[in-house]
């Protein structure tokens, strides 16, 4: 017999490092960059491209001038610094005129009004973007749109309190009267009394209050607005506004009832159809064939209607889609619990529709804050507007560059923020079920 | 049924309350409402046009001329902003870490910043940092065009190369509208086997085939058989048998009589090389062309050879003259180049600044909100799909064909048609650039003209909705062919 002993190890090997081309930067870029003949010209030409651009910009931007008064003497100085007749950024035009930019034509002691109120508007719309912040914040979130309203405007203080009651009277009328006098006329009625009383008795109520109890700040007219605070008063008024709207439209659209369906549909269908662009210039040309004889409204008063009522119809889709999205089981075990249409919606329906439809209402909203920059024609002093007005002075006239990338890169700054807010919500709420 | 009984009460009272404004402020102002004002004269200038236009013509007229720029921005912005899109979106999921990361910048870029920054940035690039035609002059300019000459970059516009129809074009398109033909009978015919018996036959190399070779072999055939035919040059005044260098030195900036066809335009290439302009009279018969001679519209023309000895000696009172130059006949089909003439290109295509920022600007921002819905649709299709395919045994090119295609065109064509109209109604904003489009001209020149804001504000919110309409239904359609077929 053949007795062979056989070879058993009774130890492991130390493992051997991996070959050269397998580790480390070699490996990743083997197999990122140059994994086949394509990618690596891909790789290449990029780089190329990339070093291409960056060599035309950074010495460019780097070597900008911050400290000049007008574009001429920002030349001179540019001309002293570099003989060799380079051509840098001249961003003193950003030191000179960033106030205007930022606020256009706001009295510059009365700043603090749209910081404080911008400060203000983050706390109150902090409890509905985020889970950690405490619930009592919501009070704030019902008073900011007044308060913003009187701090951005200023005068009197009773015409915002006043309009502020109209709300609490619908508020009162729907919670007291709806056990008397039945549902419909409830309802009827919340939304009669309060219009009744903004037009008829909000004005003398407010006159009278501030003439026994005069409470006010500086009054600020609308023509001084500007920059980037019109901006986001526009936009963000803009979206507060449509979305309650929005969601009464998505409502009527899913709704069985044939004329209040088909008046949404028409809506939101024609209010699509058409760019915001001829909207903006119905709302500064036409607006007032609709309203009565001699009725004036403020230009961005008009403004703000018609882009609440551009976006409310492309809100309305977005909520459309997060009604559609809910399984029809939903809608039954609601229904199965004997809960009447308003209840299970507003228990049952929406607050789920709602939840999905966020990604899409902040996409809204950033594609709303884009389009605001429109207004420029139809004479608002929006950033590119006042960019247009500071390129007319004769300190800046010619300057173009440095304020297209400082105008972009706010935009840019805030839409990826909001952005990357709502695709951070978008997995925060992917809670398996849909 | 209250409630839609109270609701339809609410909205009739709510237009007949705006129906009582408007008569009562229109007759406060004393307007009337008509249409009357597209029949009246317009006199204003369009620069930008694809139809005959005047300041003679009427506000109607104008409308439309808007209109057909609208959709020509339009047509144009959605076939680039889909090319880019696509390439965007396929190229950030490439495995190639930097051209991903470049494709997520354009894409991230793009779509955060609004769109009328892009518009009025690309169009202060295209006016402040290009050359100016007079920067291409001299033996050492500062300037030069691309492409072999071809294109000319400036300030004032982008110059390109003109297709001119010559003889023979007519053959050229007979021939290629057959072979269209041809590629479709194929197709049915290689699609029907297939079903029949399971042969895979060689679609798109006989496709690409029938789509090149026979028009090719035509246009060179024709080419072969009249490019060497010289047409003489008459010249009114100067010497028998006189070059045209010599001609222009008497008579500059000639104007030309010829029924339009490439030898003419042979003509001017050649005038202008020589730096002389190019003023062309089109005639339509060998008689016009001797009246317009005999009349002095025009000092010279080029002619076949047969019309010209008709016309030698023909002529009373006008010494009409053979120059001992000729002209080439020319192809069926060649472009002519844009050529420094005066202070600015002549010939080719000007392809204006306000169209080009309008229409990159616009293909660029649509483009990457196409590259993020095709990364969408792509990422739809489950890997298992892929590895289904391949363990059938498809090809890749197959299994891009007939599995993944197919599914992630379902997931991207109801995104992309939105998008579609995006662009169309964010064309709209050429009013930043000073294109005409139908808001420059019906919704604003002509409104400020006429003071007919309610009736043009009217007819340019139905234009756009009907525009929108008509594109959303030809794309459903489309998707409809492509949806899911569910039993």
């Amino acid at each position: 017999m053949n007795h062979s002993q056989p070879f058993v190890r009774t130890q492991m090997l130390e493992a051997k490092e991996p070959p050269l081309a397998e580790k480390g930067v070699v490996k990743w870029m083997r197999e990122n960059l140059f994994s086949s003949w394509l990618n690596a010209f891909l790789t290449i030409v990029s780089i190329l491209l990339i070093y291409w651009v960056l060599d035309h910009l950074l010495p460019w931007m780097l070597g900008g001038i911050w400290n000049a008064d007008s574009l001429s003497q920002c030349r001179e100085i540019r001309d002293s610094l570099y003989p060799d007749g380079r051509d840098v950024a001249c961003w003193a035009v950003l030191s000179d005129r960033w106030h205007q930019l930022l606020f256009g034509f706001y009295p510059p002691e009365l700043y603090w009004r749209p910081i404080l109120t911008l400060v203000m508007f983050g706390a109150a719309i902090s409890p509905i973007l985020f889970n950690g912040v405490p619930r009592k914040l919501f009070i704030l979130t019902a008073i900011a749109p007044f308060a913003a309203f009187w701090l951005l405007w200023g005068g009197s203080v009773w015409m915002p309190v006043v309009v502020a009651l109209g709300f609490v009277i619908g508020w009162a009328v729907m919670k007291f009267a709806s056990m008397p006098l039945g549902s419909l006329v409830a309802t009827i009625l919340t939304i009669l009394l309060p219009v009744a009383y903004w037009l008829f008795l909000a004005g003398p109520l407010a006159g009278a209050l501030d003439a026994a109890v005069p409470v006010g700040i500086e009054a600020v007219q609308t023509d001084d607005f500007g920059g980037f605070m019109l901006a986001l008063v526009i936009g963000v008024s803009g979206i507060v506004l449509s979305l309650p709207l929005g969601i009464v439209l998505a409502l009527g659209r899913q709704s069985d009832l044939f004329i209040i369906n088909k008046c949404s549909v028409a809506f939101i269908e024609i209010i699509r159809g058409v760019p915001l662009i001829v909207w903006l210039f119905t709302a500064s040309l036409l607006l007032n064939y609709f309203l009565p004889p001699g009725v004036q409204f403020d230009i961005m008063l008009r403004v703000i209607i018609m882009v609440t009522l551009f976006s409310s119809a492309y809100i309305a889709e977005v909520v459309r889609g997060g009604l559609a999205a809910l399984p029809r089981g939903q809608y039954e075990g609601a229904d199965s619990l004997g809960l009447n249409y308003w209840q299970s919606m507003q228990l049952i329906i929406l607050p789920q529709a709602l939840k999905i439809s966020i990604p899409g209402i902040v996409s809204t909203f950033i594609g709303l804050f884009k389009d605001t920059t429109l207004v420029v024609f139809i004479g608002l002093l929006d950033p590119i507007g006042l960019s247009n007005s500071i390129r007319a002075s004769t300190d800046w006239n010619g300057i173009y560059w440095e304020l297209f990338i400082f105008i972009g890169l706010c935009f840019w700054i805030f839409c990826f923020s909001m952005s990357r807010y709502s695709q951070w919500l978008e997995r925060k709420l992917h809670t398996g079920h849909r | 049924m209250t409630i839609q009984v109270v609701a339809l009460l609410l909205i009739a009272l709510a237009f007949y309350w705006l129906g009582h404004n408007i008569v009562s402020n229109l007759r406060q102002l004393g307007k009337d409402f008509d249409f009357g004002f597209l029949w009246s004269r317009s006199g204003y200038d369009i620069n930008q046009r694809l139809i005959e236009y005047s300041n003679n013509s009427t506000h109607g007229r104008a409308a439309l001329v808007g209109i057909l720029n609208t959709m020509l921005v339009a047509a144009l912005g959605c076939a680039l902003a889909t090319i880019l899109g696509v390439i965007a979106g396929v190229l950030r999921l490439s495995k190639n870490w930097i051209v991903a990361r470049l494709m997520t910048v354009y894409v991230e870029g793009f779509r955060n910043i609004p769109l009328l920054l892009w518009i009025i940035l690309i169009f202060a690039i295209m006016t402040e940092a290009t050359p100016q035609p007079r920067d291409f002059r001299g033996d050492n300019p500062d300037a030069s065009m691309i492409l072999f000459d071809s294109v000319a970059v400036t300030n004032r516009g982008i110059f390109i190369p003109s297709p001119v129809w010559g003889d023979g074009a007519g053959l050229l398109l007979i021939v290629f509208a057959l072979s269209l033909a041809a590629i479709w009978a194929f197709r049915r015919y290689a699609h029907k086997r297939q079903e029949a018996t399971g042969d895979i036959l060689p679609v798109f190399p006989v496709s690409l085939g029938l789509f090149l070779v026979p028009t090719l072999l035509v246009y060179f055939a024709f080419s072969a058989a009249i490019s060497r035919d010289q047409y003489p040059l008459m010249g009114v005044g100067g010497q028998q048998g006189a070059t045209l260098e010599q001609f222009v030195e008497e008579n500059r900036n000639p104007s030309i009589c010829a029924i339009p066809d490439t030898a003419v335009v042979n003509l001017s290439t050649e005038l202008r090389a020589i730096g002389q302009r190019a003023d062309i009279v089109s005639v339509s018969s060998a008689a016009q062309m001797q009246e317009s001679l005999q009349s002095g519209d025009c000092v010279l023309a080029v002619m076949p050879p047969d019309v010209a000895a008709t016309m030698a000696g023909s002529l009373d009172g006008v010494d009409l003259v053979t120059l001992g130059q000729t002209i080439d006949r020319g192809r069926p089909l060649q472009f002519e180049r844009p050529q420094l003439a005066g202070f600015n290109f002549e010939g080719g295509i000007q392809l204006r600044n306000s169209l080009i920022a309008l229409w990159f600007a616009l293909s660029l921002y649509t483009g990457a909100f196409i590259a993020e819905i095709v990364r969408a649709g792509i990422l739809a299709v489950s890997r298992g799909q892929t590895e289904a395919a391949f363990a059938l045994g498809l090809q890749p090119s197959r299994t891009m064909n007939l599995v993944i295609l197919p599914q992630a065109l379902r997931v991207i064509i109801p995104p992309l048609i939105s998008q579609y109209l995006n662009l169309t109604k964010n064309s709209s904003l050429a009013i930043a650039v000073g294109y005409m489009d139908v808001r420059s001209t019906l919704g604003g020149i002509t409104i400020n003209q006429t003071g007919r804001e309610l009736e043009g504000m009217l007819l340019l919110g139905l234009f756009y909705l009907v525009l929108s309409l008509l594109i959303s239904g030809v794309m459903n359609i489309y998707n409809t062919s492509v949806k899911l077929k569910e039993r």
